[in-house]
């Protein structure tokens, strides 16, 4: 592998460049693959690994295996046009339509840094200017179409988004000498990268009259099959006009939306592909600015910088008239860290969403239905600009969008909304509070006297059940774990301590010393997906790695309605990044201030996730309001859970 | 049978789980309470009803009234030593339905609840009983009909779902042993702990069907099931081996595969069976050997232990043959939960399952 190793990771900008490699050889030609053409990239360095060249070795998947065998055809026609027409059909890993065709389908109102907007624009430029560019742009758009046929969904992602980076910053370095230091070729991106920036962002001022609400509405639908489903949609829009083909995506996209389930969150969108960060950063409402230094494995995920927004976003209240000012509230809560964890997030926008519906009117020559969906994707896509949503709040959303959907249409207007409010109410109580209530139930009766809890972070559910169990007059003791830079736990020790629960805390690094003595560990989560994997706040995995280790039960409480039925390997493919410089303080210790100035350094990134996923074979029961389930029995449940339309 | 209860309960150790003794009585080990039970039922009937009717009237005697007790139906079930306990239970809840003079389904459904409760009570310690009752309720009032049709439609109808399952409890066995065919090949050696009835089922059918095995079996201490099933098997002319219990370890380079039967099997898919299970499944486990569990659908329970003593102590008193000084203490307790896994596959009258699809049919039943 290893004589063609070197060349893919000189000529192949598509390919996602983790990992610890060869400085590349500018004089490469073309990779000898067996299938295609030669795409004469070779004289880009590699995009991505440009920045970082201290990466994390990638997992030896599907997706850099069919990138290692189809090179990149599509890229040759910006290049040089080298064998450009020719180019064979990179079948299967990614589908480099969104990088050619500038009108690539940017769904998600998200405001990014993107170069790449101005970047297709040098592109068209430098296309013309290379005698088979044109030829070349056709022949890859018509490759594209049996290209996304083979895509998987996670193969889909990466390549796809390391074509935007890859071609993008590649395309940058055209301007200068091939010959370029790669030190020197990073400063140049960076600081060519900002230049952009800036200028987008004047041009984004310009152009806010683009954030229309139809647009909007268009964007905020989240489908779980967004990148499959934009793949094969977007291969039928394969005109040159960006407009034309912008309406085709959309009007494509709403396709699917309408057939398929409107589900899964957000983060699914892949925040590397810069066309569609672009796109996305049109239309937002949350004026957003990329985070400058990115770590290379999670360049899928948005990361802002996040002192800006706020403020930003507050000043700006008297202009949102689009957006409902509960659902503002709301959504400057989230912004500012204020309102945290599943449950109240999800309740305090189901709440919000009735304040606005409650002041809704239809508006003349309208469908009550389709305007109240639209709004409410609207209202969604601005909470999603303030923070990505949590799974929880994803299920609530699609609950509400089939209620407005199975309203009958000879309903009254205040019917219809009495009607929507009243299920609103209703899954608030019972998937909530009542799911809640019988959790505890069942908990209570596994914690014996002379137990000791190990609990991590702050979980609503876990609290209550704490709590109850104390009220019962069972004899335990507590240990909170909790970590940086959030410290949730320090609120569950007070409120744990002030009911007269003896206690100790400590912080996750002590986590082994402290679980021998440890009867039972009771832990959170934000969802639990079909293979049984547990999707929670970052350190859980730990915590139930060391309690499988100690032979400790672990038991998770989790309410039914964040079941999801997503499957998830690991916790990069989907997660949420925060606020790096969180990391970099101590909150009152000023002292410390070794970080000081980091985002100035090129080695130096900080990574700050919020969620990781725990394996099953960690967890020994799952708590929720249908009883005590294995981790095998998620499945089980969400089949009945939607067969037997329990949301209602 | 009835009036053994009371009497027992008050000779023995309160603590001694009366599954445990009950089990003596029904393997051919002629005691004396079951002689001094036996003659009592055949000779003065009158008075059993009478001194049942005062023992059981906090448990639901009141039924007496009606001429009918569910305790003592159950009973007359439970004479047949072949039967199982929650068959027995299952069909003594089929017949309160039948002789029920309820005028509402409500009513009907307190009684069930009532006659459900008592059975229980008779012996809390059976998660086989609790189960079966369960179930039982679960099964028969799940019907949707229930709600629109005129009470006595409906309560035929009730009838006929309490038979059909009690029909299919008792055929279990049957079943599983036809579906347990295909896992005994010849020339195979079978290692089985303690005495269950599904699985000398299996072995009688695989014998008759003139299938070549050997089987190793475990002392099983102090129940003495070993000397029991090398008994039933010599008979079937099947070459058996006792082991006494710690020889296990030894001879599993020999065996093929492990059966046993299970006292209940629990929600993760693991079993609870007798003192010793879990330590054959860890010794197969570590050296790759499949432990196949046979056990009926009835015994699928809504428990969840975490750990070994997560359940409800089921006692029984050891006899060591030597006085013990008092300051000894003894672990007393009956049987041991095994965890998932270690099991390989589950066979029961509703196919063959892996230990996961234990909790999928719970749920499907129960929601």
């Amino acid at each position: 592998m290893d004589p063609r190793r070197v060349p893919r990771t000189v000529s192949d900008p598509k390919v996602r460049q983790v990992g610890f490699f060869a400085p590349p050889d500018r004089t490469q030609s073309g990779p000898p693959a067996p299938t295609s053409s030669s795409p004469p990239v070779s004289e880009i360095s590699p995009s991505g690994n440009s920045l970082s060249p201290v990466m994390i070795p990638p997992p030896r998947n599907l997706s850099s295996d069919i990138s290692r065998h189809f090179p990149p055809a599509p890229i040759s026609p910006l290049r040089g046009g080298r064998g450009a027409a020719d180019s064979s059909i990179p079948v299967g890993s990614y589908n480099p339509s969104e990088f050619i065709s500038p009108t690539a389908t940017a769904d998600f109102s998200e405001d990014a840094v993107s170069p790449g907007w101005s970047r297709k624009g040098n592109s068209a430029k430098f296309a013309s200017s290379l005698p088979t560019g044109g030829i070349g742009m056709a022949a890859v758009k018509q490759n594209n179409v049996p290209a996304s046929g083979l895509a998987t969904v996670s193969t889909v992602r990466m390549p796809k988004a390391v074509t935007e980076k890859g071609g993008a910053t590649g395309e940058v370095q055209m301007e200068q000498q091939p010959g370029d230091s790669k030190i020197s070729k990073e400063k140049t991106t960076k600081a060519e990268r900002r230049a952009l920036q800036e200028a987008q962002r004047a041009a984004k001022a310009a152009a806010k009259s683009g954030g229309s609400k139809t647009q909007a509405a268009a964007s905020g639908v989240n489908s779980i099959n967004a990148n499959t489903g934009k793949v094969p949609k977007v291969t039928p829009s394969k005109k040159d006009s960006s407009s034309v083909a912008a309406s085709e995506k959309r009007g494509g996209d709403r396709q699917p939306d309408k057939d398929r389930k409107k589900d899964v969150p957000h983060p699914r969108m892949q925040f590397d592909d810069e066309n569609r960060v672009e796109k996305a950063k049109r239309r937002s409402v949350v004026k957003q600015t990329e985070a400058r230094s990115r770590v290379e494995l999670f360049r899928h995920l948005p990361q802002y910088e996040h002192g800006t927004r706020l403020p930003d976003l507050e000043s700006r209240f008297f202009q949102l008239d689009p957006i409902h000012p509960a659902v503002y509230k709301v959504g400057v809560r989230y912004l500012a860290g204020d309102i945290s964890g599943g449950n109240a997030r999800c309740i305090a926008m189901l709440q919000a969403f009735q304040e606005s519906i409650r002041d809704y009117s239809t508006p003349p020559e309208k469908s009550l239905i389709r305007d109240l969906t639209t709004k409410i994707n609207s209202y969604v896509s601005f909470l999603i600009e303030c923070r990505p949503l949590s799974i929880s709040m994803g299920n609530a959303i699609r609950f509400l969008k089939t209620r407005i959907n199975k309203l009958a249409l000879n309903l009254s207007e205040s019917e219809a909304k009495a009607s929507i409010l009243l299920d609103i109410d209703r899954f608030i109580n019972e998937k909530i509070i009542l799911a809640d209530k019988v959790i505890v139930k069942h908990a209570v009766t596994k914690i014996r006297d002379g137990d000791v809890l190990l609990t991590y972070g702050s979980s609503s559910a876990v609290e209550m059940i704490l709590l109850h169990a104390h009220e019962l007059g069972k004899q335990f003791r507590v240990v909170i774990v909790d970590s940086r830079p959030k410290l949730e736990g320090q609120m569950l020790l007070r409120r744990l301590v002030g009911q007269g629960i003896s206690c100790t805390y400590t912080h996750l690094n002590a986590v082994s010393y402290v679980m021998h003595e440890v009867t039972r560990v009771l832990l959170g989560a934000s969802s639990v997906l079909s293979n049984g994997t547990v999707y929670s706040r970052v350190g859980t995995a730990s915590v139930a790695m060391v309690a499988h280790q100690f032979r400790v039960p672990v038991l998770i409480c989790c309410e039914a309605y964040k079941f999801h039925e997503r499957v998830q390997l690991d916790s990069i493919c989907s997660n949420e990044l925060g606020d790096p410089d969180a990391i970099a303080r101590v909150s009152g210790r000023t002292e410390i201030n070794y970080l000081e100035g980091w985002t100035n350094s090129e080695n130096l990134q900080l990574l700050n996730l919020i969620y990781d996923a725990t394996p099953s074979d960690y967890v020994s029961m799952i708590i929720t309001d249908y009883g005590m389930i294995p981790p095998t029995s998620v499945p089980v449940i969400v089949r009945e859970y939607q067969r037997e339309h329990l949301w209602i | 049978m009835a009036t053994e209860i009371p009497q027992s309960r008050q000779n023995l150790d309160p603590q001694i789980s009366l599954y445990y003794q009950t089990r003596a009585a029904h393997h051919a080990v002629v005691t004396n309470d079951w002689l001094a039970q036996a003659q009592a039922a055949v000779g003065h009937p009158p008075e059993d009803a009478v001194s049942e009717n005062s023992s059981l009237k906090s448990a639901g005697g009141e039924e007496s009234g009606n001429g009918f007790s569910v305790v003592n139906e159950f009973n007359n079930w439970r004479k047949q030593p072949d039967l199982a306990e929650a068959v027995a239970a299952i069909r003594a809840l089929a017949s309160v339905i039948r002789s029920s003079q309820a005028t509402t389904m409500m009513e009907l459904e307190i009684e069930l609840k009532k006659a459900s409760d008592s059975l229980k009570s008779w012996d809390t310690t059976s998660i086989s009983l609790t189960a079966g009752c369960d179930l039982f309720m679960r099964y028969v009032t799940r019907t949707s009909a229930l709600e629109y049709e005129d009470f006595n439609s409906a309560k035929s109808r009730l009838l006929e779902r309490a038979e059909r399952f009690g029909e299919i409890s008792y055929k279990a066995r049957k079943i599983i042993a036809m579906l347990s065919q295909d896992f005994i090949f010849d020339g195979c050696t079978i290692l089985v702990h303690g005495f269950s009835r599904v699985v000398l089922e299996v072995l009688r059918t695989a014998a008759q069907n003139r299938k070549l095995f050997r089987v190793f079996c475990t002392e099983g201490r102090p129940d003495r099931t070993g000397l029991r099933l090398s008994n039933e098997l010599a008979k079937l002319d099947v070459p058996v081996k006792l082991l006494i219990d710690s020889a296990v370890a030894y001879s599993m380079d020999e065996v093929d595969m492990v059966f046993v039967g299970a006292d209940g099997v629990v929600e993760s898919g693991g079993i609870i069976n007798m003192m010793g299970t879990y330590q054959i499944a860890l010794v197969a486990k570590s050296m790759n050997k499949p432990v196949y569990v046979a056990a009926e659908s009835y015994k699928f329970a809504r428990l969840y232990p975490l750990d070994q003593k997560d359940m409800v102590p089921a006692l029984h008193p050891i006899d060591f043959g030597v006085p013990l000084p008092s300051k000894v203490e003894v672990e007393m307790s009956a049987r041991d939960y095994t965890p998932p896994q270690y099991l390989t596959l589950l066979f029961t009258d509703l196919g063959i399952l892996s230990p996961s699809v234990v909790s999928d049919e719970l749920i499907q039943l129960y929601l």
